[in-house]
């Protein structure tokens, strides 16, 4: 039987990393023709008593069209394509820390039209607004790594 | 006012859809960005090199868009403090809340997550309101 090429030591290695960098680009790209990177159109998709945009909906209805049969596909193997783990969350627990977390979330995302994954992929295009808010992004999510490490949450 | 895309917005979405199945069918990971950037330095050192790559394959998108046609126009209508607040909140919220759009929003909802369903719809919610508040309600004008 041929053996599998990521079967080769060093080889699954390096697919993995091109998997994720490929992912990435197809994340950012479907992010800019999605319209997510225009903070102006977040907002007006989120301004439902307003000039209301409703494009966004169709972003999430199209990921989640392709991502609901690949979660089932996956969840019915013992391991991924790669025959790596399937790293799936821990918990399905409803909890303080998840809703106030969400909540200054949303607060957050409901004043610049930013999301992680749209403010990532604006780097390098978008000038230096954007770098204001992922550095203070950045900060938000060391805040947090701290004070877990520190006890306080 | 922004024009209504339901097509590109779909294409968009599926491409999306396309990127979360190579994470999870391919390396058996959540496309969870916040989750992704968050744990970037913190994770075990055999788990850095996939988010460090997903994280370049993002960053470079718009150059790699750019080479086919115009990149769309991106408008930021919000003043720097209120951008950092912003952040701050985005950054230390999807942590605590243990995802963002993409990780509860895209791939939790896939799942059929109870969890990710009320944290979705909390931070829509959320968002919502502080949207109608800025713009028709009583903060008009911050």
């Amino acid at each position: 039987m041929a053996v599998a090429p990521w079967a080769v030591p060093g080889v699954l290695k390096r697919m993995v990393i091109v998997i994720a960098w490929l992912a990435g680009v197809l994340f950012g790209l479907g992010l800019i023709v999605g319209g997510m990177t225009n903070p102006a159109k977040v907002l007006a998709f989120l301004d439902i008593t307003g000039d209301w945009d409703p494009s966004l909906a169709f972003v999430m209805i199209g990921a989640i069209a392709v991502s609901f049969f690949a979660f089932r596909s996956a969840a019915k193997q013992p391991t991924s394509l790669l025959g790596l783990q399937l790293q799936m969350p821990p918990t399905t627990l409803i909890d303080r820390r998840l809703v106030i977390g969400a909540l200054l979330f949303g607060m957050g995302w409901g004043l610049a039209g930013f999301c992680p994954g749209p403010a990532v992929a604006s780097i390098l295009s978008a000038g230096s607004a954007v770098w204001l808010f992922v550095i203070s992004m950045l900060v938000g999510m060391f805040g947090h790594t701290l004070a877990t490490r520190l006890g306080w949450l | 006012m922004t024009p209504f895309t339901p097509i590109s917005s779909l294409i968009g979405g599926l491409l999306i859809g396309v990127s979360t199945w190579l994470m999870i069918r391919w390396l058996g990971k959540i496309a969870g960005i916040s989750g992704i950037v968050g744990q970037l330095w913190s994770a075990r050192h055999s788990d850095r090199g996939w988010r460090f790559a997903f994280v370049a394959g993002l960053m470079v998108s718009p150059l790699i868009y750019a080479l086919a046609a115009p990149l769309p126009a991106v408008v930021i209508a919000t003043s720097p403090p209120v951008l950092i607040v912003a952040g701050l909140l985005v950054g230390f919220g999807s942590r605590l809340g243990s995802g963002c759009t993409s990780g509860h929003g895209v791939c939790g909802l896939s799942r059929l997550s109870l969890r990710s369903l009320v944290a979705t719809l909390t931070f829509m919610g959320t968002a919502a309101l502080v949207v109608w508040l800025l713009r028709h309600g009583p903060f008009q004008g911050y």
